[in-house]
């Protein structure tokens, strides 16, 4: 294979993981105030499909990105109030949630299957960056949303680590008993926080409509939602290692494009299984790490929290 | 504030969980300056009341006044406001956080983006005035227990606390670091801060104590100066009745070999030699004591005779029978009763009910299954008996165990052991965070072990009662025996000369 064609996969790959990469970041904010929300692909495609029809409507792909965070958003607090103010079991809400956006998006998305999308996001150069050889034409020759997911990691790793609101949370997180009597409310700040990884999933759904590949297909996050939710571990729950983790399924997903219209022989079946057998590869590795070196999920997830509970 | 204002009334408080009425009409007065002891039984109520004031639990009735205001938190931030902090029975820490990362969580005095350099600044002068040093980049989870008290108390004081509340601050501390932990209390008294103190150890209140009121059965019995009374009026006030509080001293008669470790060495969690070629026997009738200050390799010694931990050279044997590196099970079958240092994860299970907890270590008993049943009704009968038996103070049975308060817990499980006829007892701290009754109930519990032919291994850091329970004792530091004296012909002195290193004369027996 030439350079071009490897900087044509490359660049593939980076598109390919946006979505991944957006639903990461959201459940990453989520995980780290122990809120475990399995619904990530239920709320990309809520969103993925409010995006489509905003747009359509308004003829404006901007309001149809608004749209698609506030429905992922509004879908979210359902899962918030079952396992916050409820204490339901999260693993269990999150999986309603799931089979509720898949059975939501595809009610309320009938009438606009198979429709093209007119005005769509479409690659921006960015001046001078573009111009760098290799990783201009890899990482500054997409949509503005690509490079929005760029700023987002920088401003959420900021958000975790530097800022009073990502210490609180982390507080919640790692030990919800020692957050409340330190005076953090712990109620609020998972809501915060399971209302951001809604946004967010609802974004990394609406890259696929109204980007990737601006339609609306039912189911057409085809498991991203859960690609998302292992990259969380893979990432160990934090924002920059989720850029390359994405990447890294973008990428596989952009090989298997790739090698069929290359006439390679091989059954795209296979193909498209790729990201998937690579998620449970990673997961096995990254398991045995964590356990190993004990960093990683912070110590409360997954356990309601209550304040008289011994 | 001026000394000897009123900084904290409570007046009538009732505090009812499921089951249990905790705190009944209670009423408690703390004035600027005074060191407050607050005194009661096991299951008393006390932490419930200083929960109620720190805003973490509501009351149901009563009134509650502040700096002379009345008062009603909806959460501990609104305690906090008013000056109010706690250092909680078991630390509200975050262990993967650094000590400034504890300190800085939840506090808004900093703005939106943190400035650790400045709070490390702020944390530093701290330790500088009030003589607490603590490291502020280290992370918690790396601090011993007393550095960890330490961070609760900077908190405090960095949240500008001047009603402070310790719930049994010494119960995990060596004798040395409870007297530095009154002389920072002292100090903060002397500023007009109030300071409450929960302890079961009456001579810490004769000695540190200006004020004392007592808790019996969720109820405030009285309240008095300290000069006014002393231990025996506290001890009868405490439980009701008059409680004897001289010893018997017995001795065993040692007969057989039950334990004997040969030139054992073992491996901490974090990969240091925690023990280091231990040789000790344990003769049935007899208690052996393991004396040290705490963290020299006693819970690792505990865990390698039970079997939690592997060993990586020497020789185990139990009843004669070659026991290295055995599974738990195993030692079970051989007879072996483990009451461990965490009685919370390790000696139960919190979530489950009394009977489900009593049921751990009979799951393979006739009497309580049948094939793959449980057998209820035999189990629950059982567990009621040993309720009766060992005075265990519980709501209902099926309410999960964590309810309980702490010395009802021990005692559960301490049932559960004893009754499985051991003949050797691994006994891990056993009486801390115990009142006195329940204390004289355990030491009781492990003096008819001994008569009956039992021998136990008892790991204490308190050598008044290594004296007066332990026929023998051993002495641990940094995971080597130093020696194995007989309490007969030892003294305490040269007991502390080598917990602090020095090796005996007598050698290892
Ligand atoms: N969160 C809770 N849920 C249910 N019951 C509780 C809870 N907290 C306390 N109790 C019950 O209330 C009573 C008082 O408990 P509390 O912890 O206040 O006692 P205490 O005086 O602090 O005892 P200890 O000396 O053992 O710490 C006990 O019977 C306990 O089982
Ligand atoms: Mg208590």
């Amino acid at each position: 294979m030439d350079q071009g064609i490897i900087i044509a996969i490359l660049a593939t790959a980076v598109t390919a993981g946006t979505p991944i990469l957006y639903a990461a970041l959201g459940e990453i904010i989520t995980e780290r105030s122990g809120t475990l929300n399995l619904g990530v692909e239920g709320m990309m495609l809520v969103g993925a499909v409010s995006g489509f029809m905003a747009a359509y409507v308004s003829g404006n792909p901007w309001l149809g990105f608004g749209a698609a965070m506030a429905a992922g958003g509004a879908v979210s607090l359902i899962h918030a109030f079952l396992t916050i103010t409820l204490r339901a079991n999260q693993v269990v809400c999150g999986l309603a949630l799931t089979i509720f956006g898949t059975g939501f998006s595809s009610y309320i998305g009938k009438p606009f299957v198979g429709i093209p999308l007119k005005e769509t996001f479409k690659p921006v150069e960015i001046p001078f960056l573009s111009d760098i050889p290799v990783i201009g034409p890899i990482f500054f020759n997409h949509d503005p949303l690509v490079y929005i997911s760029y700023l987002l990691i920088i401003l959420l790793a900021f958000l975790i680590y530097r800022t009073r609101w990502g210490l609180n949370l982390r507080a919640v997180g790692e030990n919800p008993a020692a957050a409340d009597s330190a005076g953090i409310s712990v109620s609020i700040t998972r809501y915060q926080s399971v209302f951001i990884g809604g946004m967010l999933a609802g974004a990394g759904g609406a890259y696929l409509s109204l980007a990737y590949a601006p339609s609306w297909l039912e189911n057409m996050t085809a498991g991203r939602g859960w690609i998302a939710v292992a990259l969380v571990i893979f990432a160990m729950w934090d924002p920059y290692k989720a850029l390359l983790g994405s990447y890294i399924f973008g990428g596989v997903e952009a090989l298997g494009f790739r090698l069929q219209t290359m006439n390679v022989t091989i059954s795209p079946f296979f193909l498209k299984m790729l990201p998937y057998i690579l998620t449970i590869v990673v997961l096995i590795i990254v398991t045995r790490e964590t356990k190993t070196r004990k960093v990683g999920a912070p110590a409360a997830l997954g356990q309601p929290y209550h304040r008289e509970d011994r | 504030m001026g000394i000897n204002d009123i900084l904290v009334e409570m007046k009538g408080i009732t505090k009812a969980f499921p089951g249990v009425l905790a705190n009944d009409q209670v009423n408690l007065t703390v004035r600027a300056g005074e060191i407050h002891a607050l005194l009661g039984e096991n299951g008393a109520g006390k932490s419930t009341l200083m929960s109620i004031l720190t805003g973490l639990y509501r009351y149901d009735q009563g009134e509650l006044a502040v700096h002379g205001k009345k008062v009603n938190f909806n959460s501990p931030r609104d305690a906090i406001a008013e000056g109010i902090g706690m250092v909680h029975q078991h630390f509200k820490l975050v262990s993967t956080f650094t000590v400034t990362e504890n300190v800085a969580m939840g506090s808004d005095s900093w703005g939106a983006i943190l400035k650790l350099d400045q709070i490390e600044k702020k944390l530093a002068a701290f330790s500088m005035e009030y003589g607490l040093q603590i490291d502020p980049k280290a992370k918690v989870w790396q601090l011993s227990i007393g550095e960890q008290q330490r961070v609760e108390i900077v908190k405090l004081l960095f949240r500008g606390a001047d009603i402070l509340i310790l719930d049994e601050p010494t119960a995990v501390l060596t004798p040395q670091e409870a007297n530095d932990l009154y002389i920072v209390l002292r100090k903060m008294a002397d500023e007009g801060k109030g300071v409450i103190v929960i302890t079961h150890k009456m001579q810490e209140v004769i000695e540190h104590a200006d004020m004392v009121t007592v808790m019996r059965g969720g109820k405030s019995v009285a309240t008095v100066p300290k000069d006014y009374t002393d231990e025996t009026e506290l001890a009868r006030l405490m439980v009701g009745r008059e409680l004897d509080l001289v010893h018997k001293i017995e001795t065993g008669a040692p007969g057989e070999v039950i334990l004997q470790l040969q030139e054992i060495t073992a491996v901490s969690d974090r990969g240091h030699k925690a023990l280091k070629d231990v040789n000790l026997i344990v003769r049935a009738g007899e208690i052996m004591g393991i004396a040290g200050v705490a963290g020299n390799g006693q819970r690792e010694l505990a865990e390698v005779i039970t079997g939690l931990r592997p060993i990586s050279a020497g020789q185990i044997t139990i009843n004669k029978v070659d026991m290295t590196n055995r599974q738990p099970l195993d030692i079970i079958k051989a007879g072996v009763a483990h009451i461990p240092e965490d009685r919370h994860n390790t000696g139960l299970v919190p979530n489950l009910d009394a009977y489900e907890n009593i049921l751990l270590k009979h799951y393979l008993d006739k009497d309580f299954r049948k094939g793959p049943f449980i057998l209820w009704s035999a189990l629950s009968q059982y567990t009621q008996t040993l309720i009766n038996k060992f005075d265990i103070k519980l709501s209902v049975p099926e309410a999960p165990v964590k309810a309980m308060s702490g010395g009802n817990l021990q005692k559960l499980l301490l049932a559960r052991e004893i009754s499985m006829e051991p003949n050797l007892i691994i006994a891990v701290y056993p009486v801390r965070g115990l009142d006195i009754g329940a204390i004289q109930a355990v030491r009781g519990l492990l003096m008819e072990a001994r008569r009956e032919g039992k021998g136990v291994l008892l790991i204490s850091e308190e050598l008044d009662e290594l004296f007066l329970l332990a026929d023998r004792l051993a002495v641990l530091h940094e995971g080597e025996l130093m020696g194995v004296l007989e309490v007969e012909k030892t003294d305490i002195e040269e007991v502390g000369l080598m917990m602090a290193g020095k090796k005996g004369v007598k050698g290892c027996a």
